[in-house]
Formats: structure tokens, sequence, C-alpha cells
């Protein structure tokens, strides 16, 4: 577990962090490195040259106004955990990032990382993809902003260039009032899912959901989205039948992979309860939670 | 003068703590020599195969590199581990080679090693060899093991490569004649004690004096000395062991495995020290596995459900080799079913079974874990057939005091006697059943509370320790008045210093920092045995008493001397000899005098630690998520030396125990390839994961066998836990007519039981 031999650079700046990137081919950014360089321990990563992006200027602060977040790259889980302006800016974004791993993990762990790297099973792109999130990036060609729905390709792969850095993930606003839950399962506290369910949606004045957002992690190669879930809930009143079949409904539409830690078809019965948990959650909640 | 308070029994804190935690400690890793090289071990990647060609030219020709060796170079015939506990004839075709030759029977089995200025150069030149290996079928389940064709010894024509047979009277026709049978296949599936610090070794040739010396030994410095010494052909003197801070044991850690030879051949062969760490990866691909085992058992009673026999056929997957500690396992299992209950008949056969898994050994509670699964499983099966309270069964069971002692069923080969020593089984029944409020909380049996369905469980066990046959101690006085004590026991991380400390302190009537315990290093003492089966406070502790007897009557001599009296006219008192007409002399006068005395203490009588252990569990049968509401556990160790190293020792004892019944787990796919081979995915307890634990230790009935009373503890936490837990989810999902027959307690197995279910609740 001794990594291979790479070549390190520590850019003072985006440009030329991003020229670094593009000279050399099989380079990778080192943010974090909480899960990077555990792939280098086991070899299972071989990069050329890491480009260690601690030093680049900004990127590194949660900013609220009227558009929504605008959360930088190198935003550190504790930050998020630490910020109290989220509580009412947006919850279920610093309650999913309370899941994130372990206290020491989440002093060092990155927004722009987690993204970077694209596990499924991990908290923030299941954030961002429930979310409906915006992913900014930087290259040679210049600014590029992704949907998160396009973002996030197949499990470790995303639409980003050789070249690209990620600068910042951009949330949009969030109403007070909104229902919202988060519920995961994992097999010990900090471990990767082995589901999450994030729901939220809004109740209007005549009483029934709008804008539903059902997003699920763990059980496919990227962060999915339950459109079905979600058309089901809209405009409805929520009540235990209507959970009844949003839970059937969600376990139907997923269809996970199985591992020595849960079968599929646990895993698609997971996804049904946790839905139907989220939804019971999230109506109870008001908008006060 | 006041009377001496007594140091034994006193909660004293860990006198290695302080060194420890500023950190001082000297752990293998913290093992730096002049010119020092380091190893990296190139591992089989197939489960299973020939090996047809090795080339490791292009490894050679890497900068850095120094050497390279496999079979070829080690020399054939290629040396193999032996058998250190109750080995046999039998078992020598199946000894795991220290590099493979030929076949490779497991991944992670070692090929080559290769030796290079870094520990990173190392691993870059593992990957520039080309192995080519035919790859063979391989067998990792017992049933496909058992089924063949693919056989790992070919010559041997099965991979049933061992048995034993273990029978207490005649079972006759008990089973065609009793009132209440029940027949069940159980399985307890394979996991291991990770111990905090990997294993490593720092190997050192002296040519001029042809001495080897190596850092990292623990647990059986001397044992590991002398095969070392064989494998070496060195006479046992040039061969030292030292054993400095280990960062655990728990039975895996410190026998004798290949680098152990490697290391040190290595280091001869090239005149240089050399290092060899393990990573996270071996260690879990290459250690001692521990448990899979699976049991037919058939139970049968009385109406009354007075047990009258037991009937086990036991089929334990030892994985590719008989190791070191190997034998353990499928003894203890055999002869451990019938515990702390009147089992009147009782047969078991053990069947010892290859697969192409690493070699398994001894881990805390080795097959007593596995025999208690299997037993507390069927009483509760039992009792619940025949409409007996699961306590009112255990009671009905139970051996009293006036059946103690009670030998255990005869095992067959290898037979060892022993006897359960002393105890009050029910007794200590009866006070963990009040400290769990059993009887309060028997409403919540099966009751669905907030969308979680809650039960208890209560088992009894016995845990063995105090394996002899002898240990030593080596007491000096040296010029400063205090008194060094020189053990053969080892630290493993338990306490054992501080322990020996308190005993010699107070057998010398002196305080604490009086003494100055040196550990586990071959030149310390003539002969040590180490630490395991729970033996180091019963067997170092009586050392050091006999040591301490023997210099104190040096003591009174010399003094008597100095004092110009008689021997019958001193007496020794809190570190001072004191003469009838007044005078006294202190240990500082006393210190020319040549005071010392290594001591031997013989015994081949087993202690036996027993107790009870409650759990109470919530199960969310949607997820198969369980939670652990309380535990609580008692145990009667005897005498007890220190209270608090002891409440350590449980407590960490019964979280291996639910990490071992919940958590842990070494999944191979069909060919042999591990599947959790990091701590990603062998999910060992976190110190957050099981906050809900209450043991007490306590003094009910000492040891009759020895002088000191005490009796081996600190494997009893793990040993109920998996029977337990799985009881504890059977009356929580008692509605379900869920009973789990197999470990470990996973979410998907329970919610996979609950679907299954015959029966569905109203849910």
């Amino acid at each position: 577990m001794k990594m291979p031999q790479f070549d390190y650079a520590c850019p003072s700046s985006l440009e030329e962090a991003i020229q670094l990137l593009s000279d050399n081919e099989g380079a990778k950014v080192l943010s974090g490195g909480q899960s990077l360089l555990p792939l280098l321990a086991f070899r299972m990563a071989q990069p050329t040259l890491l480009v260690d992006i601690q030093k680049l200027a900004g990127m590194d602060r949660i900013e609220i106004s009227a558009d929504g977040l605008r959360v930088g790259a190198r935003v550190r889980w504790c930050q998020i955990e630490d910020d109290k302006r989220l509580a009412t800016a947006h919850p279920l974004f610093q309650f999913m990032i309370n899941h994130v791993a372990h206290y020491q993990i989440r002093n060092r762990g990155t927004v722009g990382g987690s993204l970077a790297h694209a596990d499924p099973s991990a908290e923030m792109p299941g954030v961002a993809r429930v979310c409906d999130c915006d992913i900014v990036a930087v290259g040679n060609a210049g600014e590029r902003v992704i949907k998160a729905a396009d973002f996030f390709v197949a499990a470790l792969e995303t639409s980003l260039q050789e070249d690209e850095i990620i600068t910042e993930v951009r949330f949009p606003p969030w109403p007070s009032g909104r229902r919202w839950a988060f519920h995961e399962f994992a097999r010990r506290r900090g471990d990767f899912a082995i589901a999450g369910v994030a729901v939220f949606f809004d109740i209007g004045s005549d009483g029934v959901i709008a804008d539903a957002h059902v997003g699920v992690i763990g059980a496919g190669d990227t962060p999915i989205r339950l459109d079905a879930v979600e058309q089901l809930l809209n405009g409805q009143r929520l009540d235990e039948e209507l959970i009844g079949r949003a839970r059937h409904l969600a376990s139907e539409t997923v269809d996970p992979q199985s591992d020595i830690h849960a079968a599929g078809d646990y895993r698609k019965s997971l996804v049904g309860t946790l839905t139907a948990r989220g939804l019971r959650d999230a109506a109870s909640s008001g908008a006060v939670k | 003068m006041s009377a001496r308070i007594p140091l034994v029994g006193k909660p004293i804190e860990r006198i290695e703590d302080r060194k420890l935690l500023l950190g001082r400690g000297s752990f293998a890793d913290d093992i730096h020599r002049d010119g020092m090289l380091h190893a990296a071990i190139l591992r089989s990647s197939v489960g299973h195969g020939l090996i047809r060609h090795i080339d490791v030219s292009a490894a050679r020709a890497l900068e850095g590199v120094h050497a390279v060796f496999s079979a070829e170079e080690i020399g054939r015939p290629v040396p193999r581990i032996p058998v250190r506990l109750f080995p046999n004839d039998g078992m020598d075709p199946f000894r795991q080679p220290v590099i493979a030759d030929g076949k490779v029977r497991f991944v992670g089995e070692p090929i080559a090693i290769v030796i290079a200025d870094t520990p990173a150069i190392a691993e870059d030149a593992l990957e520039l060899i080309e192995v080519d290996i035919e790859v063979f079928p391989a067998v990792t389940s017992i049933a496909a093991a058992v089924a063949g064709p693919a056989l790992l010894f070919e010559s041997h024509g099965s991979n049933r490569i061992f048995g034993y047979e273990i029978r207490r009277d005649e079972l006759a026709d008990i089973f065609e004649t009793a009132a209440y049978t029940r027949r069940e296949r159980l399985y307890v599936h394979r996991h291991t004690g990770i111990t905090m610090e990997t294993r490593g070794v720092v190997a050192e040739w002296n040519a001029a004096d042809g001495y080897m010396r190596c850092w990292g030994a623990v647990k059986v410095p001397f044992a590991n000395r002398k095969i070392l010494a064989g494998m070496l052909d060195l006479p046992e003197d040039k061969v030292e062991m030292i054993e400095g801070n280990a960062g655990g044991s728990f039975g895996v850690r410190g026998e004798f495995f290949p680098e152990d030879f490697l290391i040190p051949f290595a280091a001869r062969k090239l005149g240089r020290p050399v290092k060899w760490i393990e990573d996270r990866r071996e260690h879990l691909l290459a250690i001692t596995h521990a448990r899979d085992v699976e049991c037919d058992i058939a139970i049968a009673c009385d109406g009354d459900g007075h047990i009258l026999g037991i009937r086990a056929d036991m089929r334990m997957n030892i994985g590719a080799y008989f190791r070191t500690s190997t034998t353990i396992a499928p003894r203890n299992v055999g002869q451990f079913v019938p515990g702390p209950y009147r089992v009147p008949a009782y047969s078991a056969d053990v069947a010892v079974i290859a697969s192409n898994k690493s070699p398994s050994g001894t881990y805390r509670g080795p097959g007593r874990f596995e025999a208690d699964f299997f037993r507390e499983r069927m009483l509760d099966l039992a009792a619940d057939d025949l409409g007996i309270d699961r306590v009112e069964f255990r009671r009905r069971n139970l051996l009293t005091e006036a059946e103690l002692p009670k030998p255990f069923p005869a095992i067959t080969p290898n037979p060892v006697v022993t006897e359960l020593d002393s105890g009050a089984y029910e007794h200590v029944l009866d006070l963990c059943l009040a400290k769990a409020n059993w009887a309060d909380k028997q409403h919540l049996q099966g009751k669905l509370v907030d969308g979680r369905y809650h039960g208890l469980a209560v088992c009894c066990f016995v845990e063995g320790g105090a394996a002899g046959p002898r240990e030593s101690a080596r007491m000096v006085l040296e010029d400063d008045g205090t008194i060094s004590l020189y053990v053969g026991s080892s630290a493993v991380g338990q306490g054992v210093e501080t322990i020996l400390t308190q005993i010699a302190a107070d057998a010398m009537e002196l305080p604490l920092d009086a003494i100055r315990v040196f550990h586990g290093s071959t030149t310390y003492v003539k002969e040590g045995w180490g630490s395991y089966h729970s033996r180091s406070t019963v067997m170092g502790g009586n050392a050091v008493l006999l040591a301490a007897a023997e210099i104190k009557s040096q003591m009174l001599a010399a003094g008597a001397g100095l004092l110009q009296c008689s021997g019958q006219e001193v007496s020794y008192e809190n570190g001072r000899v004191i003469a009838q007409h007044g005078g006294s002399v202190g240990l500082k006068e006393l210190a020319g005098k040549d005071i010392a005395f290594e001591a031997t203490f013989h015994n081949s009588k087993h202690t036996y630690t027993y107790g009870s252990h409650v759990a109470h569990v919530a199960v969310d049968a949607e997820t198969g998520h369980i939670e652990i509401v309380d535990y609580v556990a008692i145990e009667d160790a005897g005498r007890i030396i220190n209270p608090l190293t002891l409440h350590g020792q449980a407590v960490g004892s019964i979280v291996q125990g639910l990490g071992g019944a919940l958590l842990e787990h070494f999944v191979y796919d069909e060919d042999g390839q591990m599947l959790s081979g990091s701590l990603a995915d062998y999910l060992v307890p976190l110190a957050t994961d099981f906050p809900n634990i209450r043991t007490s230790s306590i003094e009910l009935r000492p040891s009759p066998n020895h002088p000191l009373g005490a009796k081996g503890a600190g494997e009893g936490g793990t040993i109920p836990v998996g029977g337990l837990l799985a009881n504890a989810v059977a009356a929580a999902l008692r509605d379900f007519h869920v009973q789990p027959t197999e470990l470990p307690l996973s979410p998907d197995r329970i919610w996979r039981l609950v679907q299954d279910a015959p029966a569905q609740s109203g849910a």
C-alpha cells in the first residue's frame, strides 16, 4: 500500500492548474485527497501528476443570496456542518452532508472532490442531483456550467474534460416552508450508503404537493432521480395511500446491483422503505424542521 | 506502621499507558537499523493453481532492488510451518510452505519476496514480476470442498484432511426413544481478529557471531524462536526475538507466518537488516482467519426439558493449510457444545476441511464462539417447542456446584483431560437476569414499538484459560533496591505488565514503582510460553509468586547475615528484613548479595471463567437493522487482579463478538477471490457503534487449581455473543417465526428471513 511514483505540483493560480492538467496526460486534481489517496495506495489509480489545488485563491466559501447557494469547490464538509446559515438557507444540504463519513474525513473532504469522484453512493453527488444543481467547471475552453443531470455519467465517471477543474456548485434557492427529509441506510454510521433517499416538495395553499423531488443514492450507477415517483406525487395530497404507492413505485423503478453488503432485491426494497419514511417524515416536518 | 493495603484487586490504571500515550511506545514499524532494507511480498492473485514459471529479471533490474527470492532461491525442500499446538503426523502433508513451491492454494499466499531500498520501490518491483499460473478450479465453501472434484492436495484424494471424535457416554438409542428431538443445520461464517497494529518483522543478521535478532515478536516469541532456529539451522540461543509494544493479538497476530522466515532469511542472505510491515490488505488476505464451521446438530430431551443427549456432525473450513494454531478451533468446537450444561450423553464428529482460503487458527474464543452459537440456538428452539420458559429450561440443565468438577467430553486424537473447575452457574445467571431487568422487560418480547420489534435473550457460557504446561518469571534485586521482573508472558495490549506488577508488589510487600517488568523477549528467561488461551494472569502470575517466595527467602538469609543473627530470628516485612533484636536492613543494603531467582510454574489444569449475558435488541423488520438496546454481561473470574483492566478486556471482547455476529465477514467468490479485502468492506465495529454495554466481573468461585485463584478471562465476552444475538432476533421477530440459522446477522439476511417467513404478522 505504498503509492506509485507520481509528480506533484501545487500551482497558485487556476490558469496554471488548468495548464498543468492539459499539458500532462493522466494528471489528476488533488483536493481533500480522501478518495484519491486510498486509490493511489491500492494502486488502483496511477496518475502521472497530482495537481494540488490547495493554494488556489477563493473556491472555499459558501455564498448565500436570493439566487440560491454558491458553494466553492474547495469547501470542506466541516464548513457545511458548522455553517449556521444553512439551517434555513438549505437544511437538506446540511443534513445530507452530516452523513458523510467520519469527523476526521469531514475535516478534509471537499465538495468539488466528491463531485469529481462521482461515487454513486456518496451524499454530495446525490444532493447535487436531487437539488438540480449547476456544476461550474473551468478549463482551457473557458467556463462551463453543467447540469447535475448531465454531469454524472457512470460510477466514478463524469462529463468533466481532462483539463477541467470544478470551481463551484450552485444550488437553486430554497423556499421557506419547504418539506424535506433524507433517510440513509448504512451498515455502520459513516459508511457509504447501501441506499439513501432524499425527498423535498412544497405544499401549495390548496394543500397538494408541488415541485416534488425524489433522489436516490446507492442504487444505481449514478445518483438518480425517481421521475415517476415525482410525477405521482405532484398535485396530490400526501396520505398513507399515496405513500404506499410511492413506496411501491420507487422500489420498482430502481434496478440496483448486488454486492457483498446487500443483494439487489434487498436494495430495491430498501429504496421503497426509505422513500416511504422520507415522505412521512417530510410531511410532518412542516416549515420548522 | 499501618498494614499494607494489597494492590491485587485494586483498579490501578495501566502502567503501560503513560509511555504509549506520550508516543514513546516501540512498535515493529518504529524499529530502524543502520543499512536497513525493505521487503514486499508478491502474493498469489489466484485461488488455486500451479506455478509454471516465475520471471523476476525485470524486478531484479529495477534500480533500488537488492534481491528477489522465490522458492528456487530459498532452496528445496522449502521449509514448512509446523503445527505448534496438538500436532499430529496426519497433518504433515497439509502444512504450509513458507513460500509457494509449485501449487498456490489461496489468494494471498506468498510467491516471491523483493528486497529494496524503500517499501515503495519494493512494491514497484512486485509489479514487474511475471508469474505464469495454470489456474485450477477453486473450492471455497464447505459444500464445494466436500463435493470436490477440485482437490487442494491431490494425493490425499479428498479435501477432508483431518478429523476429531468427541464423546461423552453412549448416545445408544436416546434419539429413538426421547420424548423430544430436534435437528438443525447451523453455520458460523468466517471472520477474525483485526489488530490495530498489523504484523511486522525486522531481522538483523550478525555474521561474525552467527546471531539472528528479530523485532516484532508478539504472543509466542519462544515458540517462534524455536521454529525459526530450526528453519535457519541455528542453535536456539543464536536466535533472539524481541517483543516491543504490540497493537493487539487476539490470538491471530504473533503466530509463525511465512514472513517470520522470509525476512530473517533475506537478512542473512544479504547481510543487511530487513524490515517488512504488513499492510492492511495483506493482513486481511493472509492473516489467520477463524470460524467458518457448519454443524448438523440434534438435541434430545425428556418431556420436562431435561437434555438427554446432543449429537453433532461438524465441518470446519480451515482454509488452505494447517498452521501453528489451526487445531484449536476444530477441537474446541467439538468439546464446548455442552458448555456449562448437563449433557449426559454427547457425540461430535468434526471434519477438518481444506479450501482455497487463508489458513485459519485461533481467534478470541476459538471454537467456543461457534459452539455456543450452535448450543444456545438449540436450547431456545427446544424450550419453545416444549413450551418451557427459556430461562427455566436453562435452569433445569445447568450443572450444579455439586456436579463440579466435571470432565469435558473426551477427544481423540491427541486426547487432553480437562474439567470444569468451579462455579455457581445458576447463581450468576440470576445476577445477570436481575441486572438486565429481565422480568420487567418480558412484556417487550416480540413487541412492535416505534417501528421496531423488541426481543431479549439470555445465554450461559464457559471460557477456558490457563493453558500449561508452564511459565517462567525471574526476579532480580537491583542495586537501587528495586526489583526487576523478567517474564515469559507476552504483552499484547492486555495490560499484563500492570497485572504482574501488582502481583509482584503484593508478594514482595512493596509499592508498584519498586517493580519493573520486562516481558516477552527471548533473552529474559530461559523458557517462556507467551500469551494465548487467557493464560498470562494465571500462569505468569503464579510464576511471579514462586519467584517472589524464593527471593524473599534469599533476602532473609542475606539479611540474617548482615544483622548477625540466625535465619530463624529474622522476618520479612514491607521490603525490609527485620531481626528480633530490633535491627533491620532494607533492599538497598541487600542489593549486593546476588539476590535473583528464576521460577517456573507448572500447571496442566485449566481454569473456567463462566457467566451469563443478556441482550435486548430492537429489530427493524423493513431494513433488517438490529440495534443493541441493552447488553448486560456478568462473568465470575474467580479472583480479579485488576478490575479496571479486566473490565476493558470484557467490553472489548463483547464488542468483538458483536462485530462477528453482525458485521465482520470474509467473503470469497467461487474462484477464491476475497471480496472483503479492505476495511471499507470488512466491517470492524467502531468505537461509537455499540455504546450500550454493561458488563461486570465478580469474584465468586476462585479456581481451586492454583494458588492465585484467578481464572483466565478476556475471551469470555466474545464467546456467547453470536448465539445470544440470534436468539434475541428470533425473540423479536417471533410473530414472523424467524429463526436465524447462520451468522452474520446482516441487514440483508434479516430482511430476507422476514420476507421468507412462513407467517407474516399483522403488519
